[in-house]
């Protein structure tokens, strides 16, 4: 298992926050650009950073998200390239904060899971999140994986009964993702009253951290959140201010909600 | 990636690839299924309306002019073009709306391509009082104007989807999005044996009625089964419909058409099964078109339902194991074979159809004289015409200009 997750989040917890986990599209709107995006994100505070890779068909994403893929695959940006050159030059100026991939199972089964994790691993990736794997079908890749010492982050749904989140929380590996809304990534004016309930339980079952993402935007929902998870994933409205305004945007929204998970 | 699991597998393909909050509607799905197969009087209620209300069995007719024109075996067309709505897509929309009103869900959401498995979702929502929503490719909605009409004219929604190639794999997509924000009331009809477990199983088991029909109606017309049966595969449930019942019957030849579009080497068809590479989309593992990173291809044909970049996973077992035989056929071949069956029969196929069509002559010759062909007539032509007229019409025969 990888360290450096469980590192950044214990720095996090040292200074009474709770961790900022922000995701970016590589290749959005270049690879070179996308670094600077995923730079400005640590400099704002983010304490681990999801490195989206395009997929043409992501069934989990919402139309931001969806739309920097596009933007991203016009760009070039293809997993091997990402790892070539996006998470080198990252790792580079980021030496200290885990770096996570984000993709669907198709883009890692096409580069052949066992060259995705020994060369993710070589070039500084910590985990890989993939949304549309279950655990029923995540069973060969999380052993290669393990063995290459990149943690399989799990994800969680509102809809996942209560058993089967501890299952998943019992076995997870890095953090465990608890999606806060049924439905895909985007940003949420309001997040499910129970979803605190959620995020207790399967805290309480993990032996790893637990964040809660899909639909976080303000700080004000960070802040809420915080008290019942380790962490919040923000994606859809860093994706989109840094599209409409460029790194420094996303800078100042990651300090804002770094701002929010104050304890 | 090894196959870790059992759920759902045909040999190395099927599985259940979607984000989690789909997982425990899908074991709810398949919980249902199976309590419904269990209870006689789900399959006494589907058969009755199948029966009454989609006017099954469809026929087994003999096409007496094509046999003499293509000088080889009989041939004998299963005729889902008669059935309601004017396709096979009936069969499946009938079975899993029934299956969802048990289930004590509220709406349907569907995709389509064509339009036919759409207003067949349709149909089957007005029949039984659902609200209906369809998703469907802003291309298709431009090309298929008929079955949009259809739809809505029968009460569903129909949103066009602008993403992607604005094709079925794009409608699928946002159908998928819908569904994961919606799956506590809403089921969600999917009109291929593809998606995830047990989507494949359930719509194949509804569509193999073709297959049982004529086994029986072979033995009546002929006295045996056929020596080989033809059908068109875009995701392929027709296919696996009509095919599955013969799987254990070695004798009998099992042939899948894709979409050849501008030919092989032209980059631009639907043919998942003889140039795809395994790959998980919509929520299966399957063949798929696709980049050598991973990235889906948009897939072409002239017909909006055989433009499909994937495949369902039962198909691409049986054509990975060589129990199925997998031939294509190009949109020209298609076309020409859809004005020779209209004048030769005096039926007007599915451009989808059209491609078996455009098989069947070679496969005729092949089997020889004295052999059983019988061509799976998937759908009827209708909704293409506007399509096919664009091209100009060919000369009446035996008519001068």
């Amino acid at each position: 298992m990888s360290g450096a997750i469980a590192k950044a989040f214990a720095r996090a917890k040292a200074r009474g926050e709770g961790a900022l986990v922000a995701y970016g599209m590589a290749g959005d709107p270049d690879l070179p650009r996308s670094v600077d995006v995923f730079a400005a994100m640590v400099e704002g505070g983010a304490d681990i950073v999801e490195v989206g890779v395009a997929f043409s068909d992501p069934i989990a994403d919402g139309p931001v998200i969806q739309g920097a893929a596009e933007r991203a695959l016009k760009a070039g940006s293809t997993l091997k390239r990402v790892l070539d050159e996006v998470v080198p030059e990252l790792h580079r100026r980021c030496p200290e904060t885990p770096l996570v991939i984000m993709t669907y199972v198709n883009v890692i089964m096409a580069m052949g899971e066992e060259r995705f994790a020994k060369r993710a691993r070589e070039r500084g990736i910590s985990g890989a999140i993939l949304p549309d794997l279950p655990p029923e079908e995540s069973g060969s890749l999380r052993a290669t994986f393990d063995a290459a010492g990149v943690d399989l982050i799990p994800l969680c749904a509102p809809t996942t009964p209560p058993a089967r989140a501890e299952a998943i929380a019992k076995d997870a590996r890095g953090f465990v993702y608890c999606v806060s809304v049924a439905g895909v990534t985007g940003m949420r004016a309001e997040l499910p009253a129970d979803l605190s309930q959620r995020l207790e339980l399967v805290r309480k079952a993990s032996p790893v951290p637990v964040v809660a993402g899909f639909g976080i935007s303000t700080a004000e929902q960070a802040r809420t959140l915080s008290a019942h998870a380790d962490g919040v994933v923000v994606g859809s409205a860093l994706v989109r201010a840094a599209h409409t305004e460029g790194p420094q945007a996303a800078r100042a929204l990651c300090a804002e909600i770094k701002r929010g998970l104050k304890r | 990636m090894n196959t870790q699991t059992a759920v759902g597998r045909f040999g190395r393909f099927g599985g259940r690839y979607v984000p989690e909050t789909l997982v425990p509607a899908l074991m709810e799905l398949e919980e249902a299924y199976a309590a419904a197969r269990a209870d006689p009087t789900f399959d006494a209620e589907v058969a009755q309306v199948l029966r009454e209300f989609v006017g099954r069995p469809t026929t087994l007719t003999p096409a007496r002019r094509l046999t003499e024109a293509w000088g080889g075996a009989h041939v004998w067309l299963k005729r889902e073009d008669l059935a309601h709505t004017g396709a096979h897509k009936i069969n499946n929309t009938v079975g899993q709306v029934l299956l969802a009103r048990r289930m004590g869900k509220k709406r349907i959401i569907a995709e389509t391509g064509a339009g036919q498995h759409g207003v067949a979702t349709a149909t089957a929502c007005a029949l039984f009082g659902l609200p209906c929503e369809v998703f469907m490719g802003a291309l298709d909605v431009e090309r298929q104007a008929l079955n949009v009409f259809r739809m809505r004219a029968l009460g569903a929604v129909v949103r066009p989807v602008e993403s992607g190639s604005r094709t079925l794999k794009d409608a699928m997509n946002e159908a998928m999005r819908t569904w994961v924000s919606q799956v506590s009331d809403t089921h969600y009809v999917i009109g291929s044996a593809a998606g995830p477990h047990p989507y494949p199983t359930v719509v194949r088991d509804f569509q193999a009625i073709i297959g049982r029909e004529l086994r029986t109606q072979a033995q009546a017309a002929f006295g045996k089964l056929p020596d080989a049966i033809v059908a068109c595969v875009g995701g392929g449930s027709n296919a696996i419909g009509v095919l599955h019942p013969f799987i254990g019957d070695t004798g009998v030849r099992l042939i899948g058409v894709e979409a050849g579009g501008h030919g092989l080497d032209s980059g631009q068809y639907g043919a998942s099964l003889t140039l795809g590479t395994e790959g998980v989309l919509h929520g299966s593992r399957s063949l798929v078109l696709q980049d050598a990173d991973g990235q889906i291809q948009e897939a072409h044909s002239i017909s909006a339902g055989l433009d499909y970049p994937g495949v369902g996973p039962e198909l691409a077992h049986l054509a990975k194991t060589g129990r199925m035989e997998v031939r294509t056929a190009t949109d020209d071949e298609a076309l020409a074979s859809f004005y020779e069956v209209a004048r030769l029969e005096g039926i007007l196929p599915a451009l989808e159809t059209s491609h078996a069509f455009a098989r069947g002559r070679e496969l005729a010759r092949e089997l020889g004289a004295g052999k059983y062909l019988v061509i799976n007539c998937s759908g009827r032509g209708d909704k293409d015409v506007a399509t096919i007229s664009a091209r100009g019409v060919p000369p009446a025969v035996g008519v001068k200009p």
